[in-house]
């Protein structure tokens, strides 16, 4: 529909603003997010990276702005859409949480799970959900035991797993990772990352990641926006600005993160002569 | 906290005012009217009443004028201070009220009273100790006095009263001081009857309060502030008093206002089952005679009780609770 | 191998530590045989994954284990400089040194500064308090040198500050609050249960370099728990690295992040993903670790270079040799 839209686009952002009570949470901001790319935003908390991500999936309405969504059907605009006409479209756009054990029912067995956004889809028939689940299982390193089993029994790391295979059992294009690994232990943190990498490469997934750990967004992300106080500050390819970041928020960001290395000592940027 | 108040004391008039509407509309729902029940009564006796009599009396009660006057009628002399007249007692409704309420309200509070000091410590005593023998034992007493309603109570208190000690437990007064003006030895007599009816009407309140402090205060009681308090060396005691009851306490406190209305009706029931000179008997017995301004007017007290109670615990909570004073 | 100038100035011996956990399906060991010295006058980190026990080690150091664990054995000798040492896992409940200890000799200051403190009291009440609960001195007097401290954590106004509630302040400045109330009494040690990770990377930055100066005004001991191996190349003399209620390796912090001799040390550290190239896959602890056994409690051997490890006998020797 878009005639502006970049023809590998898979989302275009235009002049989003949002605010709670008067207080603006995002102002003005636009970007475009590449097909099959992983775009990170990062920002510290009340930065407006999570309530930007929200306002995009149509969790909470915005006030400002265009969201358009290169959907299978072609381009569309998700922000004048009535609840009704997202459902389709919210089989290709998921999101992964940050806590796995909170956003998985309790009462519900893994296979149940699994299966309940194929039956909200009305997608294929018993046995062949089954199998959908089955090779979803696989995709994420599960074994078939773990069908019958309640999320409780298994760790961390494992419930994120069942939090992945949720998000992309009805094959989306788009996943939203909201700090999705922020809650693991280092060695979890390391296998899903690189279970998040491998699911990219075999399904052609889009990811928008959301964090506040600077180091895994160097790791995993192509390009990345920094958000300070609701706006973009700078964005571009995530080597670029690591190595060469220009605004003094991005410096302030990047001279904070500790070095495994005692030999490099850390020199936090001081806020107040940086003008923030 | 200045605006605050006044917010909440101005909300309290529409809320006053339709319930006013309500209980004259609730009141006039039974067949007939004060006047007709009067009636009924002096033909009963084989008196004969003309029916200018009657339209007298209705004419003096505003009874013939359109409902909706009735109301104002009835609401305007409410607010100036006249509740209307008694048929059934043949007496002015202030006096009886003031008389009545007083009573009622001593009992209430008193309950009240009852449920804190009792169910605090208990509660406190239940939780840190946590399934202990004693703990079990608080929560078997617990269990009985909520299952036990209060006016059961106040039959097995007054039986085992009278069948083993011999004494009389009806009633606020001995029977010397029934109609004595007051003096302190007639308030000295009112202390020593009133803590039966106290304990009565509080019981179940102070089981309920009992085993919700409990939960609260489990739920409080490894939260991370009180793990820091630990580590700053404060002493055991003054650590759970000072820590996590000070905030487990806190829905409580905006409860107040809604036990009123639960120790208010548990104290009618005791009140005739003990003959007390309150409220809750008077109530029936106008209700009963379609004593329609005393019935009303001790209905609008109550709610206004409840009203009062509601928006005293509020500020009650603003005062304890500074994030409640910040928002 | 450790010479003796060095084991005469720690401030804390713990020793064969073990704590049991009761639970529906039995016991489970948080604790196994945890031994390790805190030399006094610098910093110790503990690190390790959810689940190593490093935050058991630190509650049984302030007796702070609530049923239903149990400290089953093991001894912790606290050597404070202005009186005589005593031993802390034996102490009684009713014994005046117990409660001295807490927030007097040693104190804590813990992950969530959103939780640490109780939102009805004002932020001068409640450092105060812990001047109150171990000297004799009046109330003012107690709010006076809370108002020194809060001042010297970095919170200024504070006038107006100290009359504030928690809620009031941000996440770093709360931390803030949190560990003047912990420094208010000069303690020995400072036991920092990740203090920062409940923080923004720049509050983090703040706070450590906070905890680094103040370490360095007043002189005093630093226990630092963390799973964060950035933050321990930051901050720490010396490194504890625990995994499910053991410790594998002991070293100072360039042994330890430069040098790691165990293998799940050297997992830990390649799991980081900034270090690792982009585009390939990180590395995982089991990946590094391979058949190595590392559940087996091997008691712990020093090597020449004095740092400690538990590890199999013929991987000792192989250690040894490198």
């Amino acid at each position: 529909m878009s005639t502006t839209a970049n023809g590998d686009a898979i989302l275009k952002v235009t002049g989003l603003s949002k605010s709670f009570d008067g207080v603006p949470a995002v102002e003005d901001v636009s970007f475009d997010v590449r097909r099959s790319e992983t775009l990170g935003i990062v920002g510290e908390s009340g930065s407006g990276k999570t309530t930007l991500v929200r306002c995009i999936l149509r969790a909470i309405d915005h006030e400002e702005g265009i969201v358009e969504y290169n959907s299978r059907d072609g381009w569309v605009e998700l922000q004048d859409m009535r609840p009704k006409e997202l459902i389709p479209l919210r089989r290709e756009m998921q999101m992964i949480f940050q806590d796995p054990f909170a956003s998985l029912n309790p009462r519900m067995t893994v296979r149940e799970i699994l299966e309940e956004p194929l039956i909200i889809h009305q997608v294929g028939d018993r046995t062949q959900r089954l199998d959908a689940v089955v090779d979803m299982l696989n995709h994420v390193q599960l074994d078939r035991d773990a069908l019958t089993r309640y999320p409780h029994a298994f760790s961390g790391g494992q419930r994120q797993r069942i939090g992945i295979a949720r998000a992309l059992i009805l094959h989306p294009d788009l996943v939203v990772c909201d700090e999705s690994v922020s809650a693991l232990d280092v060695s979890v943190q390391a296998q899903i990352i690189n279970l998040l990498e491998d699911l990219q490469q075999e399904l052609g997934l889009t990811y928008l990641f959301v964090a506040h750990d600077l180091s895994v967004v160097q790791h995993i992300c192509d390009r990345v926006l920094v958000m300070h106080q609701g706006r973009v500050v700078e964005s571009g390819e995530v080597d670029e600005i690591f190595a060469n970041p220009q605004e003094n928020y991005t410096k302030l960001l990047l001279s904070a993160i500790p070095s495994p290395d005692p030999d490099i000592r850390l020199k936090p940027l001081d806020r107040r002569e940086l003008g923030l | 906290m200045r605006s605050y108040l006044a917010s909440r004391l101005l909300g309290m008039i529409p809320t006053l005012a339709i319930i006013s509407v309500i209980v004259f509309t609730v009141i006039q729902l039974p067949e007939g009217d004060i006047v007709s029940s009067m009636l009924d009564r002096l033909q009963a006796q084989g008196v004969d009443v003309t029916q200018e009599y009657v339209e007298n009396l209705r004419s003096q009660y505003n009874l013939d004028k359109p409902m909706v006057l009735q109301y104002f009628y009835w609401a305007g002399n409410f607010l100036t201070g006249d509740m209307g007249y008694s048929i059934l007692f043949n007496r002015p409704v202030n006096e009886l009220v003031w008389e009545r309420l007083g009573y009622t309200l001593s009992i209430t509070i008193s309950a009240l009273l009852f449920t804190w000091i009792v169910a605090l410590p208990i509660g406190i005593y239940s939780a840190v100790r946590q399934y202990t023998i004693g703990d079990y034992l608080m929560t078997t007493l617990a269990l009985v006095g909520l299952a036990t309603p209060p006016f059961l109570l106040a039959l097995i208190f007054m039986h085992i009263g009278f069948t083993w000690f011999g004494i009389s437990t009806g009633g606020l007064f001995s029977p010397e001081f029934e109609d004595a003006p007051w003096s302190i030895a007639k308030f000295g007599d009112m202390l020593v009857h009133i803590w039966l009816p106290m304990v009565i009407v509080g019981a179940s309140g102070a089981a309920f309060t009992m085993r919700i402090l409990r939960a609260n205060l489990l739920d409080e009681l490894n939260k991370p502030y009180v793990v820091t308090a630990r580590a700053k060396g404060v002493s055991p005691a003054k650590l759970v008093i000072k820590y996590p009851v000070r905030i487990a306490i806190n829905p409580f406190i905006s409860n107040i206002g809604l036990m009123l209305p639960a120790l208010i009706s548990g104290e009618a029931l005791v009140g005739m089952v003990m003959g007390l000179p309150t409220i809750g008997p008077l109530l029936l017995q106008s209700l009963l005679n379609q004593d329609m301004f005393l019935a009303g007017s001790l209905l609008m007290w109550l709610a206004a009780l409840v009203v009062i109670g509601i928006l005293i615990s509020d500020l009650m909570l603003a005062w304890v609770d500074p994030r409640i004073r910040f928002e | 191998m450790t010479d003796d100038a060095q084991s005469d100035d720690n401030v804390l011996e713990i020793r064969d530590l073990a704590v049991d956990f009761k639970t529906d399906t039995g016991l489970t060991h948080a604790l196994v045989n945890v031994g390790f010295d805190v030399p006094r006058g610098k910093v110790t980190a503990i690190v390790g994954e959810s689940g190593s026990g490093k935050s058991v080690t630190a509650n049984c150091i302030m007796r702070l284990v609530q049923p239903p664990g149990r400290i089953v054995a093991g001894t912790i000798n606290f050597m404070p400089t202005d009186m005589a040492p005593f031993e802390i896992v034996s102490l009684r409940k009713k014994d005046p040194r117990l409660q001295e200890l807490r927030g007097g000799h040693i104190s804590m200051v813990f992950q969530e500064p959103m939780t640490a403190l109780s939102p009805v009291y004002t932020v001068g009440n409640q450092v105060a308090e812990a001047i109150l609960c171990h000297r004799k001195v009046t109330r003012k007097e107690a709010m006076r040198e809370a108002a020194e401290m809060l001042e010297r954590v970095g919170i200024g106004e504070m006038e107006r500050r100290i009359q504030m509630y928690p809620f009031e302040f941000s996440g770093g400045m709360r931390q803030r609050v949190v560990i003047a109330m912990a420094l208010v009494c000069h303690p020995e040690i400072l036991i920092c249960d990740e203090p920062t990770t409940a923080l923004d990377v720049t509050i983090q930055a703040e706070i450590l370099t906070l905890i680094k100066d103040l370490q360095r005004d007043l002189k005093n001991s630093v226990l630092f728990i963390t799973h964060d191996l950035g933050v321990v190349a930051q901050i720490a003399d010396q490194v504890v690295v625990m995994y499910q209620g053991r410790v594998l390796e002991i070293g100072t912090v360039r042994q330890v992040l430069k040098e790691p001799v165990h293998p799940y040390t050297r997992g830990l550290l390649a799991a980081i993903p900034g270090l690792a190239p982009k585009g390939e896959p990180l590395a995982t602890i089991a990946s590094v670790v391979g058949d190595t056994d590392i559940t087996t409690p091997y008691p712990m051997t020093t090597l020449g270079d004095g740092r400690q490890v538990s590890l199999p006998p013929d991987k000792v020797a192989l250690a040894a040799a490198e």
